[in-house]
């Protein structure tokens, strides 16, 4: 007993003069909103010392300001609570200041772009092409655009979300030795092939077979890049699930195929479709083998087999260069158009996994 | 209907690795065998061989021969599905399938085989819970998860998955391993029970446990560390557990072992 509190006695008192605390537990502590008052007054330095010394920069008082936020918090802390504590808070900010810097690019962005595309973006814009409208004219629409991005990115997941599972599964459930090895290769090669590449080498056979520009064949593109993100994300996935699964239903007498088909997919559908939703996200976004195969056209071409389409990223950049204010503003509010279907997609995506993920509620 | 096990000259690798080394022994059906050995001497290896799940394990290699009622396991024209089918399986760890609920962890079996009347279904699903002391608790929700199911009731979940499929031998790695002793005992009274159907042989650490549920038990050692496992002896339980013919059972089940 009388062991025990001497020990608490001969804690070392923390740096800064105050007393041992009373208890061993507990200790002097800032409170809680205490780095929102750091920031505050970091912000406030920072602007007055910018100001007195005439900079300009906005990016150079924020970096000030950040500086002066690490530095005061972590002084604060060491005077008022201790080191470990100091350590502790300047990691934390550390992580906060990199987080913010992280996001301004991202808000910027979307910012600009709901703030300019909004100007043009409503129901006559989704619903008329630009045939016969002149490009400073400020009507038109991105109708035909749409139309053909949601064609050719359809096929391309039609064709490559089948191709690309059956591939996972192949390379996580059957896969061993020199071929599983080799399509591994081939997909990691893949998977860095530039899209103008994937457009090249689909123009090469369309000039050898002397075939005509269409969706399709931008579609083929698209498919060549999306292949090796679904094979990627997929095969991520299936290993995510546990072994013990599969033993169990091997178990049973259930054959490898079936126990494939109804237990291991089942169990990672939330991150594959997830992964799947992303590949379309990157694919939906892509110009260059639009341009060389698709064509593009100002006309509503609902077929994808044949003649020119138009699609999202070709249309605004098209409308940009054009160079007129009002294709300016057609270009955002397109650009508007194609962030907001990526975002539908990734939502779509996300409410797949909640919905299908594997349930642990009692 | 339960059947007889021979095995005779039992050797299982991991790759270059031999796990256990010529093993022959006899499991009698209609009756518990119990596998007792220290950590690491293969009993989990060869209590997979008996269902063919060994090959499983990538580089895993059996050699020997394991006879259900005459029929050799390994001869080159028996399939291994149809083997895991007569002779089912409970792991150490409770795996209910994640994504079904509690009824369809157990219909899983005969779902996913194809072969079952719909009719039947239910029927086979309460049978099975309640041969696994798992119904009255949940009963009232059969729809729910299994997953959502304590450890214990997991455990008696998956008896219940492996029970439905109506197997001859059940091969049990532990399964009272993560257990209170009021499931554990639910599971040996189980066991007691199963045993007039099936030929059951179980793994365990709890000596009490074997001398209680079981008819024979069997003892596994390494000759030394690095050398693969093998069977000391097999005898009725009562004599391995007061006169054991070898020193080293002795030894083990007093606890002056090692
Ligand atoms: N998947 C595996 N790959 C390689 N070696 C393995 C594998 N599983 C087990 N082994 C090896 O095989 C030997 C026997 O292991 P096994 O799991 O059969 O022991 P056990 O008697 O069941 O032990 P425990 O009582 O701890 O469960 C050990 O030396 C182990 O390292
Ligand atoms: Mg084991």
């Amino acid at each position: 007993m009388s062991h025990a509190s001497t020990a608490v006695q001969e804690r070392p008192t923390p740096p800064g003069g105050h007393g041992a605390p009373k208890s061993a537990l507990t200790s002097r502590s800032l409170p809680r909103l205490a780095p929102v008052g750091f920031a505050a007054v970091a912000i406030a330095l920072s602007v007055g010392i910018s100001t007195a010394a005439g900079w300009h920069s906005k990016v150079q008082w924020g970096m000030i300001a950040a500086l002066l936020f690490l530095a005061i918090s972590y002084v604060a802390t060491t005077v008022v609570e201790n080191k470990r504590q100091a350590k502790d808070r300047l990691a934390t900010s550390v992580v906060w200041v990199c987080f913010l810097i992280a996001i301004i690019p991202l808000v910027s962005l979307l910012w600009t772009t709901i703030s300019r595309g909004a100007e043009r973006l409503d129901g006559y814009f989704l619903t008329h092409s630009m045939a016969g409208v002149l490009g400073s004219e400020a009507s038109g629409g991105v109708y035909h655009a749409l139309i053909g991005t949601l064609e050719q990115v359809g096929i391309a997941t039609v064709i490559s979300a089948p191709l690309g599972l059956l591939t996972a599964v192949y390379l996580v459930e059957y896969g061993k030795g020199s071929l599983a090895k080799a399509v591994t290769f081939f997909v990691d090669v893949m998977t860095g092939i530039p899209s103008i590449v994937a457009g090249l080498f689909i123009l090469s056979i369309m000039l050898i077979f002397e075939i005509q520009p269409s969706g399709l064949m931008g579609a083929l593109a698209l498919t060549i890049l999306m292949i090796p993100v679904v094979v990627r994300s997929t095969e991520e996935m299936l290993k995510l699930v546990p072994n013990e699964l599969r033993e169990a239903s091997l178990a049973l007498g259930i054959p490898k195929w079936r126990t494939i088909l109804k237990v291991v997919l089942p169990t990672a559908i939330g991150g594959i479709t997830t992964g799947v939703m992303l590949a379309i996200a990157r694919i939906a976004g892509e110009t260059a083998p639009i341009i060389l195969l698709v064509f593009g056209s100002q006309l509503i071409n609902t077929n994808p087999f044949s003649g020119a389409q138009s699609s999202l990223p070709f249309y605004i950049y098209e409308q940009y260069k054009v160079g007129e204010a009002a294709s300016y503003d057609r270009a955002w509010a397109a650009a508007l158009v194609l962030i907001a279907f990526v975002m539908i997609l990734n939502l779509v995506a996300r409410g797949i996994a909640r919905w299908k993920a594997p349930k642990t509620g009692r | 209907m339960a059947k007889r096990i021979d095995i005779s000259g039992l050797t299982a690798y991991y790759g270059s690795h031999k796990a256990i080394e010529d093993i022959s022994m006899t499991v009698e059906p209609r009756s518990v065998t119990a596998f007792i050995g220290p950590s690491g001497c293969g009993k989990s290896t060869f209590l997979r061989t008996l269902n063919r799940m060994h090959e499983v394990t990538p580089g895993g290699r059996v050699e020997g021969k394991v006879l259900l009622d005459d029929e050799n396991l390994y001869a080159s024209n028996v399939d291994p599905v149809t083997v895991r089918r007569t002779v089912g399986m409970v792991f150490q760890r409770p795996n209910p399938f994640p994504t079904m609920s509690i009824f369809d962890n157990v219909a899983a079996g005969l779902r996913l085989n194809g072969s079952y009347r719909k009719s039947e279904l239910n029927d086979v699903v309460e049978k099975s819970l309640r041969g696994a002391n798992l119904w009255n608790e949940v009963k009232d929700r059969l729809n729910k998860p299994g997953s959502g199911l304590s450890g214990g009731q997991q455990q008696r979940l998956c008896i219940a998955r492996a029970i439905a499929v109506e197997p001859q031998v059940l091969l049990m790695d532990e399964p009272c391993s993560a257990l209170d002793p009021i499931s554990t005992l639910a599971i040996e009274d189980l066991i007691g029970e199963l045993k007039e159907r099936f030929t059951i042989v179980i793994v365990t650490h709890n000596m009490q446990q074997a001398a209680r549920v079981s008819d024979r038990t069997a003892f596994f050692n390494l000759a030394a560390v690095g050398k693969p496992g093998r069977l000391i002896e097999i005898d009725e339980t009562e004599r391995i557990f007061s006169n054991p013919s070898v020193q080293a059972t002795e030894d083990y089940i007093s606890g002056r072992f090692g």
